[in-house]
């Protein structure tokens, strides 16, 4: 065998083996993290089921808004705010807003109280909001809400400097 | 975890919890890699030698790839979540450490010694890769009857015992076997097993039951002195113990390296147990003053030592001498890359240079190069021990995760640290690299376990039953 061959050998040796080594991280760098970021528009796996075992909304008011079939949103986007462009599957569970810890949805901001608001869906499956009692008030539209109010498609909540609305 | 909170500043992105994938294919693809290289230095060692390809190599890439295959088919059936480096690493590993002992096979210098010593030469290679099928076959059998490693807390006492039987087994007359000073060996049935592999699994068992019971009184109970905090007296019974045990396998069976093993391992898991550094403290101060009592009354430890401390003093009046000058002189001739696989002379250590000292032909043969590579494969290992232990969610499996990697880990520093002249050496077999049956098995044992506890921390909860209550409730109210 000449010389040159095995030189050659030995250096590829050597690159194949630190190649494993360097995939073997890469592999491992995957698991370092807890989570997994997707892209804005992709969906969200939804896994809330834990929001779903709270309680039941207490209140219900049936005003407007008739059953939903085929129109029923499918997701809550935030469009304003430090939360820009989060999403949440909506799958029947109630999502609670506001800076507690606990919530569905934890909003930093200074104008939001710690459990701020909740949407929910009514045995009819018309998503509803319902203002928590919060200092600042939330807002559908350009309305303060004082009761449970149905949602309508794409129609603004404002809570705070946090704008979220329900999409198809 | 249903929190969507997410205080910075990713405008465009979806925060949720890991969907923790299988990474099954990701394994598969690290495992072909992980076959194609060692037939790859197969090659290399055959072109090297003999100027052709050696005639077994589609052989032996066919039976590394099946036996590592088997492995793979194995997790995909009965652990599908566990971890995906693990089985790709230690195939790795035992390829590399199978090609290896064949090239030390070749050696002429090595089958006159043979000879001379044993009349006969018997290649190492066939062997090893039986005992690594062999070692596979125990990998698969732990996956497949070990449905959940938390069975093995049942056992923590029953465990103790064997552990010690199987320490203690090669003083025994009649089947202990003094090979070369060390008494670590047993004949049964026409083979020689050396029990501490086995038993460092078996205590590894022992200690996580015992100390998931008992950390909460070795880590409360304490009082502050200088910064550390002192166990209470009645505290450090068990420590004392194990020291007591280790001095013992130390004294009579002449091994320094089974010693060290158990009492390092207790000591790291004790302090993943309760998390106080006093522990470390105390079990280094305890092992350096055993050390320093042993070393200066039993003269095979002080054989090693003097060694140790001075290689070329006593290179031509000692073997033990001549072994770590010649090991030394390997390390120190393959230089940065090497002199090639095959085309060193790392043979001149003679006895043993296919078991403890496999490594000096790692550093002869691939230089610094490759020695670094193959230590950050073992760091690999022992870090996804580790971070199985991080995962698993029962505090036994964790204390068990990291007593096994903790030895694992022992085990590397000792024979690499030894052979490269750091520490005395301690005649122990580099895991997975070194010929030696019993090693490669039990080695193969321990991964399996650590895949087992890895799935069970890595498989996804299952998703929670809609509660029925709830919507009875919701029906019923008024």
């Amino acid at each position: 065998m000449s010389e040159l061959t095995l030189t050659v050998m030995r250096l590829g040796f050597l690159a194949v083996l630190w190649l494993f080594v360097i995939v073997a991280v890469q592999v491992i760098r995957s698991d370092l993290f807890g989570t997994r970021v997707t892209q804005r528009g992709a969906r969200r796996d939804g896994r809330a089921q834990q929001a779903a075992r709270q309680a039941p909304p207490q209140q219900r008011q049936q005003s407007g808004g008739g059953r939903r079939g085929r129109n029923a949103p499918t997701k809550l986007v935030v469009t304003e705010g430090t939360l820009t462009g989060t999403t949440v599957a909506l799958q029947g569970q109630t999502i609670t807003l506001g800076r507690a810890h606990d919530s569905t949805i934890v909003l930093d901001d200074d104008y939001a109280s710690s459990r701020h608001a909740r949407i929910y869906p009514d045995r009819d499956g018309q998503w509803i909001v319902e203002d928590l009692g919060s200092t600042n008030g939330t807002y559908l539209d350009r309305t303060r809400l004082t009761t449970p109010t149905p949602i309508p498609l794409g129609a603004p909540i404002r809570i705070g400097k946090t704008v979220i609305e329900l999409r198809k | 975890m249903s929190s969507t909170s997410n205080p910075s500043t990713q405008h465009t992105s979806t925060i949720g919890a890991i969907g923790a994938p299988s990474r099954r294919n990701t394994e598969l693809a690290l495992l072909v890699f992980a076959v194609v290289i060692p037939v790859f230095a197969y090659a290399n060692v055959g072109l090297a030698i003999d100027g052709s390809v050696p005639s077994g190599l589609l052989a032996y890439g066919l039976g590394l790839g099946l036996l590592s295959g088997v492995g793979h088919v194995v997790l995909r059936r009965f652990a599908a979540y566990a971890d995906p480096l693990l089985l790709p690493l230690a195939t790795l590993l035992n390829g590399l450490g199978l090609v290896v002992i064949w090239r030390l096979d070749q050696s002429e210098r090595l089958q006159q010694l043979a000879k001379i010593r044993y009349g006969t030469f018997t290649p190492s290679a066939p062997n090893q890769l039986m005992y690594s099928a062999v070692g596979l076959a125990l990998f698969v059998a732990v996956l497949v009857f070990l449905k959940d490693h938390r069975i093995l807390q049942r056992y923590t006492y029953i465990s103790m015992v064997g552990a010690l039987v199987l320490l203690l087994l090669p003083l025994v007359p009649g089947i202990g076997a003094d090979v070369f000073g060390a008494k670590i060996w047993i004949n049964i049935a026409g083979f020689s097993i050396q029990p501490g592999e086995f038993a460092k699994i078996i205590i590894a068992i022992f200690f996580s039951g015992y100390l998931m019971v008992k950390r909460d009184a070795l880590a409360l109970a304490s009082r502050r002195f200088m910064g550390l905090y002192l166990p209470r007296g009645r505290d450090l019974g068990p420590i004392i113990t194990i020291w007591a045990v280790s001095l013992l396998i130390l004294i009579f069976e002449n091994d320094l390296g089974t010693s060290l093993l158990f009492f390092g391992m207790f000591v790291i898991m004790l302090y993943v147990a309760t998390e106080r550094t006093s522990w470390i403290v105390i079990g280094l101060l305890m092992s350096a003053a055993g050390a320093v009592g042993v070393a200066s009354f039993a003269s095979h430890v002080q054989a090693r030592v003097n060694a140790w401390l001075d290689p070329f003093g006593c290179y031509d009046t000692s073997g033990a001498c001549e072994q770590i000058g010649q090991s030394i002189m390997s390390f120190g001739s393959g230089g940065v890359v090497g002199t090639g696989l095959g085309q060193g002379n790392s043979d001149l250590i003679g006895f043993a240079a296919n078991s403890d000292f496999i490594f000096s032909t790692f550093g002869e043969e691939l230089g610094l190069a490759g020695v670094m590579a193959i230590l950050l494969i073992y760091a690999l290992i022992i870090e996804r021990g580790v971070r199985t232990a991080l995962a698993a969610r029962d505090p036994f499996g964790k204390l068990f995760a990291v007593g096994l990697s903790g030895a694992f880990a022992l085990q590397v520093f000792v024979v690499a640290g030894g052979v490269m002249g750091l520490i005395p050496l301690t005649g122990m077999t580099m895991p997975f690299l070194a010929a030696g049956g019993s090693s490669v098995i039990a080695n193969w044992a321990l991964i399996g376990i650590l895949l087992r506890i890895s799935d069970t921390a890595r498989r996804p909860a299952p998703a929670p039953a809609s509660n029925p209550d709830a919507e009875m409730t919701q029906v019923v109210r008024p």
